[in-house]
């Protein structure tokens, strides 16, 4: 079996006395898409923000190509971010700059490219992403579909080899979304990329996952392909997919309500 | 108490962080293009600013030149308004009025504007895509900062006694010429310098802990709002502290 590119061994974490993720294990293997499935609260961001080191771990290690993102030094996380390109949920376009300036920015601030390659670099990723005419344009002149595109361009202009999404489909209308997906396998085969996407929208997992995970209560309790999970027997999966509620509570009927509101309609009287 | 300590902990830490961001914001031996971030802020810090500073400063300049004759004429003294308003705003009301402007106007807006990029993901991304939020945010708003403060304090100080020269006019028809000439007799360089030197320390104050008050958000939109109020309700109360630590400093100086 191949290396891992993303290796997650034992990771803990604990938030004020409140396990969050408890003793997590996962293994991405190069140029798969791993979708990383879970309720509200599942623990999902924190395990994806643990994966993009943006916190600290409570316990266990996180190798990404064989190096721990924990323990290297503050050069070496350097070179590994550049290695992983993050899709955020909320696009986090930076406001103040045009789209074609957001993407420019890793390649100015990273590289020592001239001027006229990363214009040249910048258009042919905005033109990877479907936003080749859309440079210009200001981060609030787009609409939620090419922001996240944008934030895709932004996220892979390096070549980074790993592409993390968090949400991709939140805020978006099912024809943008599926557009998106068709943009990560997109980029899974074209970039040979290896991708992670966190989500909770079962359709999109099915249509881009090579691999299911799922967490359930910080602890991951499926790590599959998509037709072993689609038919998995597990309960927490089944109704995850089946969509079906923690507790369901009946309501009084219509009757009894309005049998009570009269009730206490008479003793005012 | 450990939470104050905590505070100033993160705040010298910051500020160590931003002193070393500092050159590569600069033109020339800064990274390419960043330049143009601070060039924006100083507009923002300092430009802009400048009408209030200028109503504000020539508003206190008469109303402390109005107090002082109410005293000063019972006494026949009223040529030392000119003193008591040279003195009083090259030492200490141009560098306070400019800072209090300065932690109301752009205090509060870098803490906004950081906080919303929390909010946003934003200073997130800065640090998945490598880079330093603290240079990169920080230090363009820093660099105008110590630039536009003391600039401000000058034009400040400038309208003040100006003010006063409006003042002395009008009660005892003194020509400017006479006024300006009192002014430099009774003010000395030291004061001069004294009140840059407070006007760099304020403007030290009002980045790092607006920046910081942004840096900490944590949630929604409504802890952008509490962090605007926190950084300039910090900034100020930081800012009187450390005029009256230079004040006795200056003080115990001329002393000796």
């Amino acid at each position: 079996m191949a290396t891992p590119v993303i290796s997650v061994g034992d990771l803990s974490v604990d938030y004020d006395g409140h396990q969050v993720l408890d003793r997590v294990n996962l293994d991405i293997r190069p140029n798969e898409i791993l979708v990383l499935l879970g309720g509200s609260g599942s623990g999902k961001t924190t395990l994806l923000r643990h994966i993009i080191g943006l916190e600290p771990p409570g316990s266990g290690n996180i190798l990404i190509r064989g190096v721990d993102i924990n323990k290297c030094s503050a050069e070496i996380l350097k070179q590994v971010r550049r290695q992983v390109g993050v899709a955020f949920q909320e696009a986090a376009l930076f406001n103040s700059i045009s789209t074609e300036e957001n993407v420019a920015l890793p390649l100015r601030e990273l590289t020592n490219l001239a001027d006229p390659i990363i214009e040249i670099m910048v258009y042919m990723t905005l033109a990877a992403v479907g936003l080749a005419e859309s440079g210009k344009l200001m981060p609030h002149e787009l609409s939620g579909g090419m922001k996240k595109r944008a934030a895709v361009a932004r996220a892979i202009v390096l070549d980074p080899g790993i592409l993390v999404f968090d949400e991709p489909s939140a805020g978006l209308d099912p024809i943008v979304s599926a557009e998106l997906d068709e943009l990560i396998l997109f980029l899974k085969h074209a970039f040979q990329m290896t991708i992670l996407v966190v989500t909770h929208e079962i359709s999109s997992a099915f249509r881009i996952a090579d691999r299911i995970a799922m967490l359930y209560k910080g602890s991951l309790i499926a790590v599959e392909n998509k037709e072993s999970f689609r038919a998995s027997t597990h309960p927490r999966i089944r109704q995850f997919l089946d969509g079906i509620p923690d507790k369901v509570v009946e309501a009084p009927t219509v009757q009894e309500h309005l049998r009570e509101l009269s009730g206490m309609t008479g003793a005012k009287s | 108490m450990i939470q104050q300590f905590a505070y100033i902990g993160g705040l010298s830490d910051q500020f160590w962080s931003g002193i070393r961001a500092l050159p590569r914001v600069l033109p020339v031996i800064g990274k390419r293009g960043r330049w143009q971030e601070p060039i924006r802020q100083m507009t923002a810090i300092g430009v802009a600013a400048l009408p209030m500073i200028a109503i504000m400063a020539a508003s206190a300049g008469m109303i402390l030149a109005l107090q002082g004759a109410a005293e000063l004429r019972r006494f026949g003294a009223l040529r030392y308004v000119i003193d008591l308003v040279a003195v009083g705003f090259t030492r200490e009301l141009g560098p306070l009025l400019t800072a209090i402007v300065v932690s109301g106007r752009s205090g509060s807006a870098f803490s906004a504007e950081i906080g919303t990029m929390v909010v946003t993901s934003e200073i997130d991304a800065l640090r998945t895509l490598a880079l330093d939020p603290v240079e990169f945010v920080l230090a363009p708003k820093y660099l105008a900062a110590i630039i536009m403060v003391p600039c401000l304090t000058i034009m400040c100080t400038v309208f003040g006694i100006l003010a006063g020269a409006g003042f002395m006019y009008l009660s005892t028809r003194m020509a400017l010429g006479i006024y300006l000439r009192y002014v430099f007799d009774s003010i000395l360089l030291r004061d001069v310098f004294g009140g840059l030197i407070k006007s760099l320390a304020f403007a030290t104050i009002i980045v790092h802990v607006g920046c910081i008050e942004g840096f900490k958000v944590r949630g929604g939109p409504e802890a952008v709002g509490r962090s605007t109020t926190s950084a300039v309700v910090r900034s100020t109360f930081l800012v009187i502290l450390a005029d009256l630590f230079f004040t006795a400093v200056f003080y115990l100086a001329r002393m000796q």
